[in-house]
């Protein structure tokens, strides 16, 4: 086996990686740009080497500066992570010259799946089930119609060298078949350099799933079933879980089957990872084999309880595997949420900055993976769920702008669906995370949502369920009664000790009552709080009453609260005159006011946001480099107004649409936070 | 007898209904409570005691003799908050719009006389339309009477003005020379002459709003220390603020129990300060993590943002904090930031509120705008504040402490108690490359020997070391260590006991 490897990556896969490498007593080595000398998985490896600049295409993805760094280090074998290099086979190219293990496919592996019209071919070949299309080069709008119609509309037209969405159309007649070749062709050859198209079945009703292989280099193969990835955002995926809650034990087998057929057929000797497209008659349709660790591998560690980081290691280091198919079962259910540094409030900007708060909940040990080793070492062992955080930052760390905004993977385990999903809500509201914009609300939403929670959901689900994007929750009145009894017995807690004050008059302290009046969401719930040594008895106007039980003090950020017997995480922040509470994706102003200043708070004006729609606002908290338009200047949509400078980036704001200033309220050289208002239009 | 203990009854009933229902009506309608409806919600529940209830006026012209309310448009008396006690005067605008007789001014000079006496502060809620007109100069009389009590309560009780509604002409000296005014948002404004005769005037066109409203005087004229949204919220947070206060100037600070480990450590603050000099960092992120619970009530958040003033609580006792804000002007002082630490300095040190100072300044702001404005003189405040200051003073330089901004932010010289100093700071006569461009003035032509010049300007001085070899400096501590080393710190000098010489007053040059 190795006795060092270099991890050619970065932020939470070359954590994640070095885990597995010190588990099994290997040495590790990082590589880092400019941006990273403070990271996480510098400070973690056993060495670290400088590679360059902050932009990856001058650092993590130059091969000679990688190559260097393994010469200067002496490191035996690479893994590559996933991005970056992993896929790259002039990498693993360079890596067999040099002698130096690549922690991942053979090269013609990675070449052969590269490219979508030949690994199509391919699985063809292997008898893997495909998206009925044409697979040859098409040469003009003609032929695409005369193809299209051979399919059967709808067709999806796609640039061979596309992704992300790039170079795609969809064709539901000849009309649009023939634009959308051409457009698909003109995109593909801006984007990509190669304007080659083809076309081929559109599925309707589709998920994501796909199958988790494993090779090594002695002819062995097995798959560790599938992980299902439907839950996407413009092709981006947000939520995954194993197995998934669609697919039956046929089914399973069936594409299982396969996709080992499809890595055999390429000489595969590693993890990977075969997707597939599926309808909703559980047809599955090939869509592209990745020749990497997946983002979402965790997910199917927790089933299964196998180490894929260390099955890689081992496999490259030229063991046979030593785990059969018979040994690999699906025990429990995990769900995987990716907590991403984009906004969900402003469309899922991308969110840069320090992490002035990062505490994510405290990992538990359970289920298969509980045995599995140190290598999640700081969790507890626990019976009842598992959760697993990856990561690759720190309260204090920054989140750059040069590289992914992912934060962290925040994965849960439990023996059934349910309780996976009931630990992971309680796992988002614990998990605190300040100083960016973050989507946590976001997937604590989707955590709730009926259709996620019935395990009907298409790739669509985002774009359907959220079509206007994203602007909050609101708390079903169960729930807002859970929160309101919460604190109405944290305000009781906190008003007690500001009657503690020194300096007061004795004999005539203040005595805080117990009736109170919990206003949120628009609602306001009068209440009684019965205190006693064990917690508080909140009694609700109709005569129902709840039991709260917590040892929050004032000033903890975060409630852990038994209510009831169950649950709930409360992130309890201050706002003027009362809590800003965060749960369950809702954020809630919260009042609790005796009877009387709620009847007097009562009689105060509901205060209508002002009219910002004829106003500029600063979008980011920047400084103000130039402005481009004075008073009395008829702007032009599209034109360019000011430039505000963030994070060493210029940013030029421009007018919306067609307007005359008639205000300006920034001049050069101001700093501005978010939403303030740089200028006003007539 | 029956009959004479419910005339009492009767005429309490009367005088709380101040103006009449109609009158609380339209005063709800504006989105105002009533003068005892935020003393409900300002004092601690059933504590209030009221004086002068029966009072009216004395005035016989216009009429007025027909119309004698009783309380006379104001509500004074006394009561607790948290149990500690305070005064309180509220201004009823629902009788002759609040405005002021000598009567009216009287009750508040009663009140005021026994505040200073029996040392608790004086809370004042304004509400009123002026000075009563139909009583002339002897309304007149009564604003004066009302003057000289705050000069003479000033620095021996907290005076604290809360302005809910108009607050006009003469009206706005009283609150003017109290600590702290703060004005509700879209209800309340302020100004020495109104819209009308700054029209006839100057030509000028304004609203009450734009010359007096809340946004102004907290973000241009720095008159309010700060905003809220309405009058309940104004209330909770005038509350919150007393918590902080002591009594009067004979009482130390108040403490109360706290949740918060003294010994905390905060890792994420060794990152605190970016790796380029010239990139800002938010300073509050430095005091609420230092702060017991993370609680912070910031005075004059909106103006001067290039300087950070408020309280926070370290081992549950209140402590003033004032901070260079890298965010804004890169930290530097000018005038307004000078003269918005000055008056804090000032506040805290009358009412023995120790004073905690972070530091990261590159100086004063240059320009003819500020010459012109005097900065030397009003610079010069803070300076003086600093210096004749005797509470206990700990200074913690984060980063940069150039020039004359070194020696006025509390530094040893200015008789700090504990000066410490992150690894990161830089305590020099200015930044490197200013200084080399002086020194090496021969070498300015040759970049690589001016590169070079700086660098060793660097080395030598861009650190804390070098102050802490000359002992300006107690020690240089780790960053994740501050709220322990600054709690300890406090902790050891509750029992400091300095004085000035004795002098009539200072002459700080105003």
């Amino acid at each position: 086996m190795f006795d060092k490897i270099l991890i050619a990556n970065r932020g939470e896969i070359a954590c994640r990686v070095i885990k597995t490498a010190r588990k099994m007593g290997i040495k590790t080595v990082a590589i880092y740009s400019d941006a990273d000398k403070q990271a996480l998985h510098v400070q973690m490896a056993d060495e670290a080497v400088h590679i360059g600049p902050p932009p990856a295409n001058q650092s993590y993805i130059v091969i000679d500066k990688v190559m260097a760094a393994i010469k200067e280090t002496g490191a035996q074998a690479v893994h590559p992570g996933y991005g970056f290099l992993s896929e790259n086979a002039k990498f693993a190219e360079a890596l067999d010259a040099a002698g130096v293990a690549f922690i991942g496919p053979p090269k013609g592996a990675i070449e052969a799946m590269g490219d979508k019209i030949t690994s199509k071919k391919i699985a063809q070949d292997a008898k893997v089930s495909t998206v009925p299309g044409y697979m040859g080069l098409i040469e003009d709008a003609d032929e695409a119609v005369k193809i299209s119609n051979q399919i059967g509309y709808p067709v999806m037209i796609k640039a061979s060298a596309g992704g992300g969405g790039k170079g795609m159309r969809i064709a539901w007649n000849d009309q649009e078949a023939r634009e959308g070749f051409q457009s698909s062709k003109n995109e593909a050859a801006n984007s990509f350099g190669d304007d080659r198209i083809f076309i081929e079945k559109f599925v309707t009703q589709p998920r994501h799933i796909e199958i988790q292989v494993l090779c090594d280099a002695h002819g062995n193969g097995i798959y560790l079933n599938e992980r299902e990835c439907s839950i996407q955002r413009r092709n981006q995926k947000v939520v995954e879980e194993a197995p998934s809650p669609f697919l039956d034990e046929a089914t399973r087998k069936a594409m299982g089957e396969q996709s080992v057929a499809l890595a055999k057929a390429v000489g595969y000797a590693s993890a990977g990872t075969v997707e597939f497209i599926v309808d909703g008659d559980k047809n599955f349709y090939f869509l592209e084999m990745n020749t990497r660790l997946q983002v979402e591998h965790p997910v199917t560690e927790l089933i299964t309880g196998v180490d894929l980081v260390e099955q890689m290691i081992r496999v490259a280091g030229g063991e046979p595997l030593s785990i059969t198919q018979d040994d690999v079962g699906i025990n429990g259910w995990a769900i995987e949420n990716r907590v991403y540094a984009e906004d969900p409030y402003r469309n899922f900007l991308p969110s840069i900055g320090r992490l002035t708060r990062y505490r994510p909940p405290a990992e538990v040990a359970a289920g298969p993976l509980a045995d599995n080793g140190k290598w999640q070492d700081k969790a507890t062992r626990g019976k009842d769920f598992a959760v697993r955080n990856d990561t690759g930052v720190y309260e204090g760390g920054e989140i750059s702008m040069y590289y992914d905004p992912m934060i962290a993977k925040l994965c849960t385990w439990a023996p059934t669906r349910g309780e996976a999903i009931e630990a992971m809500r309680n796992a988002l509201d614990g998990f605190e995370l300040e100083g960016i914009g973050h989507n946590l609300p976001f997937v604590s939403a989707v955590m709730d949502h009926p259709k996620f929670i019935s395990g009907d959901m298409t790739t669509a689900f985002i774009a359907e369920e959220y079509p206007d994007g994203f602007d909050g929750v609101e708390l079903p009145e169960e729930t807002l009664r859970k929160v309101a009894a919460s604190a109405a017995a944290m305000h009781r807690v906190a008003e007690i000790r500001r009657t503690r004050v020194s300096g007061r008059m004795d004999n005539h302290e203040r005595r805080v009552g117990s009736d109170w009046v919990v206003t949120l969401q628009g609602q306001s719930f009068p209440v009684r709080v019965d205190a006693d040594h064990d917690g508080s008895t909140v009694t609700f106007e109709d005569g129902t009453a709840k039991r709260v039980s917590s040892g929050w003090t004032p000033g903890d950020q975060l409630a852990d609260i038994n209510i009831d017997g169950e649950t709930l995480v409360l992130k309890v922040g201050k706002v003027s005159g009362g809590f800003r509470i965060r749960s369950r994706g809702a954020d809630l102003k919260v009042h609790v006011r005796t009877p009387r200043q709620a009847e007097l708070a009562a009689l105060m004006p509901e205060k209508l946001p002002p009219d910002t729609s004829k106003m500029l606002l600063c979008p980011m908290p920047g400084l103000v480099v130039k402005l481009d338009v004075e008073v009395g200047d008829e702007v032009q949509e599209g034109q360019a107004l000011v430039t505000i400078e963030a994070m060493k980036m210029e940013n030029i704001l421009r007018a919306e649409k067609k307007g005359v200033v008639s205000k300006i309220n920034a001049g050069a050289g101001d700093s501005l936070a978010v939403d303030e208002v740089i200028m006003e239009f007539e | 007898m029956k009959d004479i203990l419910s005339e009492l009854d009767d005429r309490r009933a009367t005088a709380k209904l101040g103006g009449g229902q109609k009158r609380i009506d339209a005063q709800h309608a504006r989105g105002k409570l009533t003068a005892r409806e935020r003393i409900d919600l300002l004092l601690d529940e059933d504590s209030f005691e009221e004086f002068d209830m029966f009072v009216a006026h004395r005035c016989t012209d216009f009429g007025m003799e027909k119309q004698r309310p009783a309380g006379d448009g104001v509500v004074t008396g006394w009561g607790t908050i948290n149990g500690r006690m305070v005064y309180v005067f509220s201004q009823d605008f629902t009788v002759f719009g609040g405005s002021l007789s000598e009567t009216h001014a009287q009750k508040i000079c009663k009140i005021m006389d026994m505040a200073v006496q029996n040392g608790a502060p004086v809370i004042g809620l304004n509400d009123s339309g002026g000075a009563r007109i139909q009583e002339g100069v002897a309304s007149l009389a009564g604003y004066a009477d009302v003057f000289q009590r705050n000069i003479m309560a000033s620095g021996v009780v907290p005076q604290i003005s809360v302005i809910m509604g108009p607050c006009a002409g003469g009206a706005v000296y009283s609150p003017a020379m109290t600590d702290f005014i703060f004005m509700v948002k879209d209800s309340s404004y302020m100004f020495v002459t109104g819209p009308d005769v700054v029209k006839t005037v100057t030509n000028e066109v304004v609203t009450a709003e734009e010359l007096g409203g809340a946004s102004t005087h907290t973000k241009k004229s720095s008159v309010a220390d700060g905003a809220f949204e309405n009058d309940v919220e104004a209330l909770a947070e005038v509350r919150r603020l007393v918590d902080f206060l002591p009594l009067n100037n004979r009482e130390k600070p108040p403490v109360r129990p706290f949740f918060d480990e003294p010994g905390r450590v905060e890792t994420s603050l060794d990152t605190l300060i970016p790796e380029n000099p010239n990139q800002p960092y938010d300073m509050k992120e430095l005091i609420t993590k230092v702060a017991d619970e993370g609680d912070f009530y910031e005075i004059q958040e909106d103006y001067a943002k290039n300087i950070i003033t408020g309280f926070v609580r370290l081992e549950g006792q209140t402590v003033g904090v004032v901070a260079n804000q890298p965010m804004v002007l890169a930290g530097c002082l000018d005038i307004d930031s000078s003269r918005k630490a000055a008056r804090f300095v000032r506040f805290c040190d009358c009412f023995e509120i120790p004073i905690l100072t972070f530091v990261d300044v590159p100086g004063f702001l240059p320009g003819t705008g500020q010459e012109y404005g005097g900065v030397i003189k009003h610079g010069a405040k803070l300076l003086f504040a600093y210096g004749e200051a005797t509470v206990p003073k700990v200074t913690v330089i984060t980063r940069k402490a150039y020039g004359g901004a070194y020696d006025v932010m509390a530094s040893k010289h200015l008789r700090g108690d504990f000066n410490y100093a992150w690894p990161t700071a830089e305590i020099a006569v200015m930044g490197a490359k200013g200084a080399t461009e002086i020194i090496h003035r021969a070498d300015l032509g040759d970049a690589d020997k001016i590169a070079q010049h700086t660098k060793d300007y660097e080395d030598r001085f861009a650190n804390p070391f070098v102050a802490a070899e000359k002992g300006f400096i107690d020690e240089v501590i780790m960053p994740q260590s501050t709220r322990k080393r600054v709690s300890r710190a406090f902790a050891s000098l509750r029992n400091k006991q300095l004085s000035n010489p004795w002098k009539k007053h200072d002459n700080i040059p105003l």
